[in-house]
């Protein structure tokens, strides 16, 4: 039965269900409302956790990571500068190798100051070694949640679940979540194999020199490109138990076989497959909704871009200075396949600036002239000096 | 029984020992003198959440380790953070085992200070221990919020403009227990004894516990390595380190110093503070300055013992007994 529920609410139920013994957040809008609704869980009885409110982000993560260290199941949530401050403890966490969960609702950085929703905060932070995914709707939302815990445990690997802050956070949404029972079956009580125990001492987080940091910083991204298959396998399997996927790697909605394609992360899929349902008299494209960012679905993405003309990048963040943060990478791993399309990159809808309907129809239009430098599609330069234009 | 009797005794006597020799700390390291006797006293049973810093170093350079209780560090201020989460997990699984933070005093004072005072305000059951070795010696002797005034350090220096550290030592123990947890305490490496007390007396409190242990860096404050031990005392014993212990934010107990030395005999001993000691009148006010606030701690905390006892069990001056050579 679908429940109308919005999407932090819902996040916050899924989280429940796969009981986790250590919750611990910081509020920072917009994921406020999903450890809110955690914190409700937790007073009326309907969780069983040990629900720590840090002073900090930094201390957020922290919490987190000594909870996972001990040998329980931990999950946070944090965005923006949240992301910000607990970055030194993000990649600590990663490299440490230790299995945790937590939500991005991603938002604009400042300064200025935004509130709002872009993937600036997500994409700060996409080299620290973390599995990153993201979402499309808030579905997708609960049940990658829950996935993300199988794939964490599994692969010994933090995964960082990002959601569209407000877009997804904020809104209500017809959904269907899973029952506990077949969260237990999926997701069965588990045990980090280094856990820290005083029968069987270990040392964690040791002092490495030169002799050996390669090898583990190579370890790591290795680690990280194995997620690969169990980021399938954990779909495929939630699929068999629920009847519903939430995209694997990636997923190519819209015409399969068009030869113009759009590439992008998160929510804005929804806004771009409404208009081309809802304006007929525009060309079908072939969307493709990349889910794994990290581990970087290269051969996946190849497979999914054969046979494209042309190929539009949707950005949500901006590396100032060099343009582009998904589009490089999107064409490193097509141009290893060997065919590459005409690449038009473009960010959209930084600091929660409205995506619209008629942005399918911009896009679209990148097509009829050759590539342009990576530029932000929707800022009104005329509200700039002549030289920021 | 003689001497070597005992001696072998001791040597046989079952205890536990959380650090192991072996490590790879600087001759005379006050911290790993501390660590060894707090995990002496704190152990089997316990995990570490360890701040960065010169124990994390020496102790842990991979794939060796001189740790034998469970052990993590993450980064240099969250040890705190750290310990409230493995705290949390454990109780949540229905665990005994208790948790300690290690941290330097910039883990502890400054950069940690945030997380220990969250730590202590949502009543973690975790003992806190500062090895306040009064700088940041793993980096090469910058100063930090716990240097006390008038030394040197790399970043305190003194010159014509300067006469070392502008500022106070932070009064942690007081910020601690204006936290109003049921037990803060300062100890030092020059009274083991009293230290073991303290740790044992923390292990049983259920709730956040703070101990700030001086530890001297023959590097960082340069003395001789073998005068760790006599330079931690005079700390003591002039009042500038004063021993107290803390319930509930109220002073629940002190050290007596029933001989107060001069604040110059510890300072003497130092090369930190060895621009106090040239011929010019900025030097000896510094002088005054330190001297009035060892007096003002013996004021308020009432440190003066009653009347000379070198064989006072709990004074300052016990170890009068040792021999020592600052006796």
């Amino acid at each position: 039965m679908a429940l109308a529920l919005e999407g932090s609410q819902a996040m916050a139920r899924a989280v429940a269900l796969c009981r986790p013994q250590v919750v611990a957040a910081y509020p920072i809008t917009p994921q406020t409302h999903i450890v809110e609704g955690i914190a409700k869980l937790v007073a009326d009885g309907r969780l069983d956790c040990e629900m720590v409110s840090v002073e900090s982000e930094h201390s957020a993560a922290t919490v987190a990571l000594g909870a996972a260290l001990a040998g329980s199941r931990a999950y946070t949530a944090s965005s923006s500068q949240g992301i910000l401050l607990m970055s030194e403890v993000i990649f600590n966490i990663a490299g440490l190798r230790v299995p945790l969960v937590m939500t991005c609702a991603n938002r604009a950085l400042g300064a200025p100051l935004s509130i709002w929703n872009d993937q600036q905060d997500s994409m700060a932070v996409r080299d620290a070694g973390w599995i990153q995914i993201y979402c499309a709707t808030n579905q997708e939302a609960v049940d990658t949640t829950i996935q993300a815990f199988r794939i964490a445990e599994r692969c010994e690997l933090p995964v960082m679940v990002c959601v569209d802050g407000f877009t997804l956070t904020h809104t209500l949404e017809g959904l269907e979540m899973p029952t506990q029972e077949q969260v237990d079956t999926y997701l069965p009580a588990y045990r980090y194999a280094r856990a820290l125990d005083p029968a069987a001492p270990i040392s964690v987080g040791m002092l490495v020199t030169p002799e050996h940091f390669s090898e583990v910083r190579h370890a790591h991204h290795q680690a990280v490109l194995r997620a690969l298959p169990e980021i399938e396998a954990a779909d495929a399997d939630y699929a068999a138990l629920t009847g519903r996927a939430a995209g694997g790697l990636l997923e190519v909605r819209g015409d399969a076989s068009a030869r113009i394609g759009i590439l992008a992360i998160g929510s804005v899929l929804g806004t771009l497959e409404d208009a081309m349902l809802s304006q007929p008299d525009l060309p079908r494209t072939r969307l493709i909704k990349l889910r794994s960012f990290r581990p970087f679905p290269a051969e996946a993405l190849r497979r999914a871009c054969e046979g494209l003309d042309h190929l539009i990048i949707l950005e949500r963040a901006i590396s100032p200075g060099a343009g582009a943060i998904l589009g490089p990478e999107v064409v490193m791993a097509l141009v290893d396949g060997g065919t590459l399309p005409k690449v038009h990159d473009v960010a959209a809808g930084l600091g929660g600036r409205d995506m619209r309907i008629d942005l399918y129809r911009r896009l679209l239009a990148l097509t009829e002239s050759d590539p342009k430098p990576f530029h932000v599609i929707d800022a009104r330069l005329e509200q700039l000096p002549e030289e920021d234009r | 029984m003689n001497d070597s009797v005992i001696h072998d005794l001791r040597n046989h006597q079952p205890r536990f020992r959380g650090l192991e020799a072996g490590h790879r700390a600087c001759q005379g390291c006050g911290e790993a003198l501390a660590a060894r006797l707090v995990t002496e006293s704190a152990g089997p049973d316990v995990m570490v959440a360890n701040a960065t810093g010169c124990l994390e170093v020496f102790t842990t350079p991979w794939p060796e380790s001189a740790w034998r209780m469970p052990w993590a560090h993450s980064v240099f201020g969250n040890a705190a953070a750290l310990a409230a989460g493995m705290e949390a997990a454990l109780k949540r699984q229905g665990k005994s085992t208790k948790v300690l933070a290690f941290a330097g005093d910039g883990g502890t004072f400054d950069i940690g200070f945030q997380a220990l005072s969250g730590m202590m305000e949502r009543g973690h059951n975790v003992l806190f221990v500062c090895y306040d070795n009064e700088a940041y010696m793993n980096t090469g002797v910058q100063r930090s919020g716990s240097t006390p005034h008038a030394a040197s350090t790399t970043t305190s220096p003194p010159g014509k403009a300067r006469m070392g550290k502008r500022h106070l030592k932070k009064d942690i123990l007081s910020i601690i227990a204006a936290h109003h947890i049921p037990y803060a305490a300062t100890a030092s490496v020059a009274y083991p004894s009293d230290l073991r007390k303290k740790v044992r007396r923390a292990m049983a409190v259920e709730g956040p516990t703070f101990l700030q242990v001086h530890t001297p860096c023959p590097l960082g404050w340069g003395h001789d390595s073998g005068l760790t031990v006599e330079v931690a005392r005079l700390a003591v014993q002039t009042g500038l380190f004063p021993l107290i212990e803390m319930e509930r934010g109220g002073v629940a107990g002190v050290m007596p110093i029933r001989e107060i030395r001069p604040v110059t005999a510890y300072l003497k001993a130092q090369n930190r503070f060895r621009h106090l000691f040239a011929d010019e009148a900025r030097a000896r006010e510094e002088l005054e300055h330190l001297q009035a606030l060892a007096d003002h701690n013996i004021e308020v905390y009432g440190l003066r013992g009653e009347h000379v006892d070198r064989y006072d069990t709990e004074g300052a001056d016990t170890l009068h007994r040792g021999g020592a050579r600052w006796a």
